[in-house]
């Protein structure tokens, strides 16, 4: 422990957290329902919420505290080219609008709880059904580490040191997740949202009026740029146009194909509440937008920092009073943990459907179903605690960029199949195999950096590889369809 | 109507629409109120279509 805890931010953090643990367990009766007799129950909630609660839900998971973390570094970094995240939070809700409702259709026909059941009900391909599973554990393995670096760098600003608070604020986590399932970061979310509105809401009023409005706070940041050089700055260069679109174009496909967001989506009480929370989501992508401009402010503000992820506390710490911080800290702290456990519930749900009762148990009851899913998302978190605590932070970064292109790849097995059946499995899994395996070739061989280059002629086109890889894979899976169809003429395709 | 819904796709990943300083608008760079604003004409969009289909036939 440093001399220089700030006590009154620490008060306020911890009044905060101690609130939403005891929301945590009360949730397992909050709408009630048999928690522990049925997945249903523990890894969906129930099946039953509505627009407002699925609303709080999907923005609290999708819009992570690491984002509220990275994006202003990643801005504060290099500038323009950090606000990819604003073109991929939009564009993300046409495609939401038009493809999840269709999704939850079949998934609530044929009570699926996972992207790989509704692959293996569509496609009757254990296979495929397998890929798609692991692909979803392995993606989200990463994003749950992610959130608790989120979760670390708050506390570090709080004055704590040292791994045991991050340690105690974990076990707590897990403990209400196991007890409520689903219920507890449907509940928690609606105070982790609120707390981030309203901290996002007076920093974007009160630091731009203290540091002299916008155009000061664009101008610092402009002139930063102009001396720091290189591919920074307010606007794009050119070669970085592609990149840009490809990176938001990629991520807004990929977002819905992960465990936590599909999640929410399932746990939805219809079809119709999936497309209004699409017209009503994009609230959050405003929020986002205007977190991205921390990073500018910290210009202004004159804010230096050791790592780009202390821009954010340090802005904070400098220009507020320490109550006010605290409060801000711990809605960055709550706002990982709602994340961090629909992100272990939809992981866990994957693994006991899709591998569990696929292959170790087949004949296993709906409270059985429960009991392991509970028990799996313990195994999820205390192994992603271990990922941070024992392995540099940098593994878990790089491991999730590789986990958002490997995602991705899941893409025209889940989505295909909504709007045709000509798809075949074996074609599938073969366009999955070559996108994963030229993607992470590719990823690697550039330092794992999310972008390749291809060169025609002379000009080269750098752009993002999870996009260049699913290209790849949906060409493959065309190719493969064909040639299977040649060699054997179409079997029964659907079944369940 | 379901054709509306490629509209943000086209304003925001042909970055060579919105890749500029000016005109500025309270301070903002072009580059940072257009991408702003497509979010509230995204929802506006994304409503018309909600309002133009044929409603789902059970209302559970």
């Amino acid at each position: 422990m440093s001399a220089d805890i700030d006590w009154i931010a620490l008060a306020v953090f911890i009044f905060f957290f101690a609130l939403v643990t005891v929301m945590g367990f009360f949730a397992a009766r909050w709408k009630s329902g048999p928690v522990s007799e049925h997945l249903d129950e523990w890894g969906l909630g129930g099946r039953q919420f509505g627009t407002w609660i699925t609303w709080f839900l999907v923005g609290g998971d999708f819009y992570t505290a690491y984002t509220v973390i990275a994006v202003p570094a990643l801005v504060y970094a290099v500038g323009g080219y950090g606000f990819f995240a604003l073109p991929y939070t939009i564009v993300v809700y046409p495609f939401v609008f038009a493809v999840m409702p269709l999704l939850w259709k079949v998934a609530h026909a044929k009570g699926h709880v996972t992207a790989a059941d509704v692959v293996q009900g569509t496609y009757g391909s254990r296979g495929l059904e397998l890929v798609v599973a692991i692909t979803g554990i392995v993606a989200t393995m990463p994003y749950i580490a992610l959130q608790l670096i989120g979760m670390g760098v708050v506390i570090k600003a709080i004055g704590l040191t040292g791994e045991l608070p991050i340690v105690a604020a974990f076990v707590i986590l897990a403990l209400y997740t196991y007890s409520s399932g689903l219920r507890a970061p449907a509940l928690i979310a609606f105070v982790k949202d609120i707390m981030i509105y309203i901290v996002v809401l007076v920093a974007v009023v009160v630091v731009p009026a203290k540091l002299g409005g916008y155009s000061a706070v664009f101008s610092a940041a402009n002139d930063a740029f102009t001396a720091k050089g290189g591919a920074t700055g307010l606007t794009l260069k050119s070669p970085q146009m592609l990149a840009y679109a490809s990176l938001a174009l990629g991520s807004a496909l990929a977002a819905f194909m992960y465990p936590h967001t599909l999640t929410g989506i399932f746990a939805s009480k219809s079809a119709d509440t999936i497309r209004k929370n699409a017209i009503l989501l994009p609230a959050y992508t405003l929020l986002l937008g205007l977190i991205a401009l921390l990073g500018y402010m910290a210009y202004a503000a004159h804010i230096k920092v050791a790592s780009n992820n202390d821009v954010v506390p340090a802005l904070f710490k400098e220009l507020f009073p320490s109550w006010f911080a605290g409060f801000a800290f711990s809605a960055i702290a709550i706002g990982a943990l709602v994340p961090a456990a629909v992100m272990s519930i939809g992981a866990a749900n994957l693994f006991t459907r899709n591998i569990w009762k696929s292959y170790v148990n087949p004949g296993i009851s709906h409270a059985g179903e429960a009991s392991v899913a509970k028990i799996a998302s313990l195994v999820v978190k205390v192994g992603a605690l271990a990922f941070i605590t024992f392995l540099p932070t940098q593994y878990a970064l790089d491991l999730q960029l590789l986990g958002g292109l490997w995602i991705l790849q899941t893409f025209p097995a889940l989505v295909f199949g909504l709007f045709t059946r000509w798809f075949r499995a074996e074609g599938l899994l073969l366009g999955w195999a070559l996108g994963i395996l030229w993607g992470t070739w590719t990823a690697w061989s550039n330092g794992l950096k999310p972008l390749a280059t291809l060169s025609i002629g002379d000009t080269s086109y750098v752009f993002y590889v999870g996009l260049g890889a699913l290209i790849l894979n949906v060409v493959v899976a065309v190719a493969g369809t064909v040639a299977v169809g040649l060699i054997s003429p179409r079997r029964v395709v659907a079944q369940s | 109507m379901w054709v509306l819904l490629l509209l943000p796709f086209v304003g925001l990943l042909w970055v060579p629409f919105y890749n500029f300083q000016d005109p500025v608008l309270f301070g903002f760079p072009f580059f940072y109120w257009y991408q702003l604003a497509w979010v509230p004409i995204t929802s506006f969009l994304i409503w018309v279509v909600y309002r133009s289909r044929t409603p789902d036939e059970e209302t559970p």
